[in-house]
């Protein structure tokens, strides 16, 4: 796999997570999770931005950011499926950042000691910003799961929906990668992460399920319906408008 | 005294029997050494959930570096017919001001 795939794969996830936290601006529960909500979209969106930006950069064909993200197809993404699923209700919202964010930090913290100076530099920045989403969304963990009846069990399906799309994002990293201390090995992640879902869970009065079958193909650009549709929205007026500035 | 204020010995303040969630003050410390200005106020449950929507709403543009915030129902507030007796007199005490005394000559003003 080359640099620029696994770049691809970086910035995939956190695009499409940024443009499904976005599709909240305007609908959050109160001005200030609204908010919060559209800050977590743009840190994601602008880490997208240095990651894509890099992606093209190394892959050296002259594609930008833009161009990564505005004119590709949907079997061209390398995002694993869990961000691209329906941003449903709040709680599935919530349980979906929580999971990911988890990984996103243990993945950032590594990846600032990468041997690649640009994308160690690109973690450290992604690494503060994705400690507070760890915060923000494990907080609300805790109220949703240890809340009402009907907030404890929104939760609880959320993660329940959630859980078998969480097995893609340890999938294997391309090994000479890793030997060169430019890649993180996402396999060795799993178990500090589910070490930590597990104490806020059981914090929150939540469950933690049982690992069963597990999706997998967003690395490989098989993805689920609904990847589609959220490209067609992302992507409209750039395609509509190539080139234009606004 | 309010009783519900003394029996409020957590974070947690007191709603009233409203469905909003609680409001909070919020102080912003702009730079290192600087005192903490009130900057707003943001509704939260409780003072973790204050102090994240606090950095979401005040601080995502380099406002600060430190922020406190505080139930509003505890902040103790004079009113509008304080105006004279807390703060007129004060007019007519020029002496209060350092400006009233003359600089002895010979000390260097900067």
């Amino acid at each position: 796999m080359a640099l620029s795939e696994y770049l691809l794969r970086l910035g995939d996830d956190r695009l499409i997570l940024g443009h499904r936290l976005s599709e909240w601006c305007g609908h959050g529960p109160i001005l200030e999770e609204d908010i919060a909500l559209a800050n977590i979209s743009l840190d994601l969106i602008g880490q997208a931005n240095l990651l894509l930006e890099l992606a093209g950069k190394v892959e050296g064909q002259g594609r930008t950011a833009d161009t990564l993200a505005y004119f590709r197809e949907g079997v061209e993404f390398r995002n694993a499926q869990i961000v691209e699923l329906p941003r449903g209700d709040f709680a599935f919202t919530i349980a979906r950042q929580f999971l990911v964010s988890v990984f996103e930090a243990l993945q950032l913290e590594k990846l600032q000691s990468s041997k690649n100076a640009d994308l160690a530099g690109i973690a450290a920045k992604a690494f503060k910003e994705t400690r507070y989403h760890v915060r923000h969304s494990a907080g609300w963990m805790l109220k949703l799961g240890d809340g009402t009846t009907e907030s404890h069990d929104r939760t609880q399906i959320a993660i329940d929906d959630l859980w078998r799309f969480t097995g893609e994002l340890f999938g294997n990293t391309d090994e000479t990668l890793v030997e060169q201390g430019i890649a993180v090995d996402c396999v060795s992640l799993r178990e500090p992460w589910k070490r930590e879902v597990a104490r806020v869970l059981q914090a929150a009065t939540l469950t933690m399920p049982d690992d069963g079958f597990m999706q997998r193909g967003g690395r490989e650009g098989r993805h689920t319906e609904h990847l589609g549709h959220l490209l067609a929205e992302m992507q409209i007026v750039a395609r509509s408008f190539p080139g234009a500035e606004w | 005294m309010d009783d519900k204020r003394l029996a409020t010995s957590d974070q947690r303040p007191v709603t009233g029997g409203d469905t909003e969630w609680p409001l909070w003050e919020v102080f912003i410390q702009p730079k290192p050494g600087a005192p903490h200005e009130h900057c707003g106020s943001v509704h939260a449950v409780d003072a973790e959930h204050a102090l994240l929507n606090a950095r979401d709403v005040y601080a995502r543009r380099s406002e600060g570096i430190h922020l406190w915030v505080v139930p509003s129902q505890w902040i103790t507030a004079s009113t509008p017919e304080d105006v004279g007796p807390f703060f007129d007199p004060a007019n007519d005490k020029a002496y209060r001001h350092p400006q009233f005394y003359k600089t002895p000559r010979g000390v260097k003003v900067y």
